[in-house]
C-alpha cells in the first residue's frame, strides 16, 4: 500500500544502482580481472618476495597496533569528554575531528617536521635515542593519527546513554571504582569499542598520504603496502599492482570479519552476564 | 561514624584520579593534534609573510587552488544527488538486496585510497580496459582532470548517503504520505516535506564530503601524473613542493588546506550544537 503512495521508487533505485555500478563496481571488477592476469605462479612469486611480505606485515601489523593504541587512548579521551566538565572541553571535543578534516598530505608533512631528528619533538626524543620519523615508529604514529577520531566518536554517544544506575549499584555493593570500571563498564562498552577498533583499523591499513612522508620508505623496514602498489604502477606492472591490491582487500576483509565475530561474541557474553 | 571518616579520603582520591585523567587526555590532544596543526602555520610563516604570500600567488599554487575547487565542484554535487536518491530508495521502499546495497555504498571507506585510484588506471589507463579505445578517440582520462574527478567521486561517495539513511529511517514516511494523500505532486512533496526535514543532515554530509574531496591525496596522486599546473590539486602541490625542499611553499599551500579543515570543524561543531537532533537521532559528538 505504502509503495503506491510514495513516488520515485524506480528512478531512485535505478539511479543509485547505475551510479554505484559505474563508479564502484565496474572499476573493482577491472581490478579483479587485471589481478587474475598474473596467475597462480605470479601470485606465489609476488607473495614470496621478502619486500612484499615486509610491506604487508608493516601495513597490517602497524594498523592492528595503531587501532589497539587508539582503542585505549580513545576510551580515555571519550570518557573524559563525556564524564567530566573542565574549561575548554567543547574546544577539545571539536579538536578530535582534526584527523578527519585535515588533508592527509598536510598531516604527513606536519608530523614529519615535528618528529624529524631536527624537529621540535624529534630532537627531544633523539636524546633518548628514540627514532620516530623515517622509521617504523613513524608509520605507527601516522596510523594512530588518522584512526584516532573513530574510537572516540563511536564511543561518545554510547557513553552518554550508559545507565549510571548500574555503576551506582556496583558501588553500593562494595565494588571499588576500578572494579566497577573493569567488570561493569568495560564489558558494556566492549562491542562499541570493537566497532571503533574496526573502523580505525580499516582506515590505517590503507592509509597512504600521512604515512609516506614520515615513513622514509626504506625497503624492508618502513615501506607500506600501498606504496608498493604505487611503485608497481610507476613501473607499468599493472597486473602486479592489481594483485597486491586484491591481496590487501582480501586481508582487510578477513580482519574485519574476525572483528565482527569478536563483536558478536562480546555482545552475547555481555548479555548472558547480565 | 567510620563511614564519615573514610568518606573524605575517598572523595579526595577520586578528585585526584579525575584530575589526572583530564590532564592526561587534554595533554594527549594538545600534543598529538594541536601541535601538528600549529606546526603547519608556524612553518608556513617561518620565512615571513612576504614569502608566504609569494608562494601562494605563484602560478602553480593558483592553478592548484582552481583545480581543487573545480574537482570538488563536480564531485560533491554528483555525490549529493546520489546520496539523496540512494537514501530515498533505501528508507522509503522495501526491496530485495537492500542490505547489500547499503554495504556497497560503504565500500569506498574500506578501500585504500591508492586502490581507489588504481582501479581507474586499470579501466582507463594505457593498458586498461578502455585505454586503447580512448587513445584512438583522443580522450584522456588518466593523467588528466576527468581521472581526478572520478577518483574523488569514488572516495567521497558514501558521505551524503551515510548521513541521510539513518536520519530518514528514523523520521519515517508519515509526513510524506500525508502530503501525497492531500494531493501534493512528487516534486512538491520532495521540496516542501522531505527537503526541509533533511536539510541540516544534508548540509552536514556535504560538508564532510567537500572536506574530503578537497583534501584527498592518495587516490588523486595515482591518477594525476603530477603534471605541474595541469593535474596537481592542492594536496599534490604540497607534496611536490615538499619533495623539492620548498618547505615554506609546501606549508603555505598546506596552511590553506588547514584553514579549510578548521572551517569544516567549526561548521560541523556548530551544526551539531545547533541542529544536533535534526541531523541524526544519535549524532556522533553531538550534545
Amino acid at each position: 500500500m505504502r509503495r503506491h503512495v510514495l513516488p520515485g521508487f524506480g528512478i531512485s533505485l535505478g539511479y543509485a544502482l547505475t551510479y554505484l555500478g559505474l563508479i564502484v563496481l565496474l572499476p573493482l571488477a577491472a581490478l579483479a580481472w587485471k589481478a587474475s592476469g598474473i596467475g597462480v605462479a605470479g601470485l606465489l612469486h609476488l607473495l614470496s618476495s621478502p619486500r612484499t611480505l615486509a610491506a604487508l606485515r608493516l601495513s597490517f601489523g602497524g594498523a592492528l597496533l595503531a587501532a589497539a593504541v587508539n582503542a585505549v587512548i580513545g576510551l580515555l579521551v571519550a570518557w573524559v569528554l563525556v564524564r567530566y566538565r573542565f574549561p575548554g572541553r567543547r574546544l577539545f571535543d571539536a579538536l578530535v575531528d582534526l584527523p578527519f578534516a585535515l588533508p592527509t598530505a598536510v598531516a604527513g608533512i606536519a608530523l614529519t617536521t615535528l618528529y624529524a631528528p631536527n624537529g621540535w619533538l624529534g630532537g627531544w626524543l633523539a636524546t633518548w635515542s628514540i627514532k620516530v620519523a623515517y622509521a617504523p615508529l613513524g608509520v605507527l604514529l601516522a596510523m594512530v593519527f588518522v584512526g584516532f577520531p573513530f574510537v572516540v566518536r563511536t564511543l561518545q554517544p554510547v557513553l552518554e546513554s550508559l545507565d549510571r544506575d548500574v555503576e551506582d549499584a556496583a558501588e553500593s555493593l562494595g565494588a571499588r571504582r576500578w572494579q566497577t570500571f573493569v567488570r561493569v563498564i568495560l564489558p558494556m562498552l566492549a562491542p562499541t569499542l570493537l566497532t571503533g577498533f574496526a573502523l580505525a583499523l580499516a582506515r590505517a591499513v590503507g592509509e597512504y598520504g600521512s604515512v609516506i612522508f614520515i615513513a622514509g620508505n626504506i625497503p624492508m623496514r618502513s615501506e607500506i603496502a600501498p606504496l608498493l602498489i604505487v611503485q608497481k604502477l610507476e613501473q607499468f606492472d599493472y597486473a602486479g599492482a592489481a594483485a597486491l591490491g586484491v591481496v590487501m582487500l582480501l586481508f582487510s576483509f578477513v580482519l574485519l570479519v574476525v572483528v565482527a565475530l569478536l563483536q558478536r561474541w562480546s555482545v552475547r557474553w555481555t548479555e548472558s552476564g547480565r | 561514624m567510620s563511614a564519615l571518616v573514610s568518606a573524605r579520603p575517598v572523595a579526595w582520591s577520586r578528585r585526584l584520579v579525575r584530575g589526572a585523567l583530564v590532564l592526561l587526555a587534554v595533554g594527549f590532544l594538545a600534543l598529538f593534534l594541536l601541535l601538528p596543526l600549529a606546526t603547519v602555520f608556524v612553518e608556513a610563516f617561518r620565512q615571513g609573510a612576504a614569502i608566504y604570500l609569494t608562494s601562494i600567488r605563484q602560478h602553480e599554487s593558483l592553478a592548484a587552488i582552481r583545480l581543487t575547487l573545480l574537482v570538488a565542484a563536480i564531485a560533491v554535487p554528483l555525490n549529493l544527488v546520489f546520496g539523496v536518491m540512494a537514501a530515498w530508495a533505501i528508507t522509503r521502499f522495501d526491496f530485495r538486496g537492500k542490505a547489500l546495497l547499503g554495504a556497497f555504498i560503504d565500500l569506498p571507506f574500506s578501500v585504500s585510497p591508492v586502490i581507489s585510484g588504481l582501479v581507474y588506471v586499470l579501466l582507463f589507463g594505457a593498458q586498461g580496459w578502455f585505454g586503447p579505445w580512448l587513445d584512438a578517440h583522443g580522450v584522456r582520462i588518466i593523467f588528466a582532470v576527468p581521472g581526478l574527478v572520478l577518483a574523488t567521486i569514488f572516495i567521497t561517495l558514501p558521505f551524503v548517503a551515510r548521513e541521510l539513511i539513518p536520519l530518514m529511517q528514523s523520521q519515517g514516511s508519515e509526513e510524506e504520505e500525508a502530503a501525497r494523500v492531500l494531493g501534493a505532486s512528487g516534486w512538491q512533496m520532495f521540496f516542501r516535506v522531505t527537503l526541509p526535514n533533511i536539510r541540516w543532515a544534508l548540509l552536514y554530509g556535504v560538508l564532510l564530503c567537500n572536506a574530503r574531496a578537497m583534501g584527498e591525496f592518495g587516490a588523486v596522486s595515482v591518477v594525476s601524473g603530477h603534471i605541474r599546473g595541469l593535474t596537481t590539486t592542492m594536496p599534490l602541490e604540497v607534496e611536490m613542493r615538499y619533495n623539492e625542499y620548498d618547505f615554506a611553499g609546501a606549508f603555505a599551500v598546506a596552511s590553506l588546506l588547514a584553514l579549510l579543515a578548521l572551517m569544516t570543524m567549526a561548521l560541523k561543531t556548530l551544526l551539531e550544537w545547533r541542529y544536533g537532533n535534526e541531523i541524526a537521532a544519535h549524532a556522533p559528538g553531538g550534545h
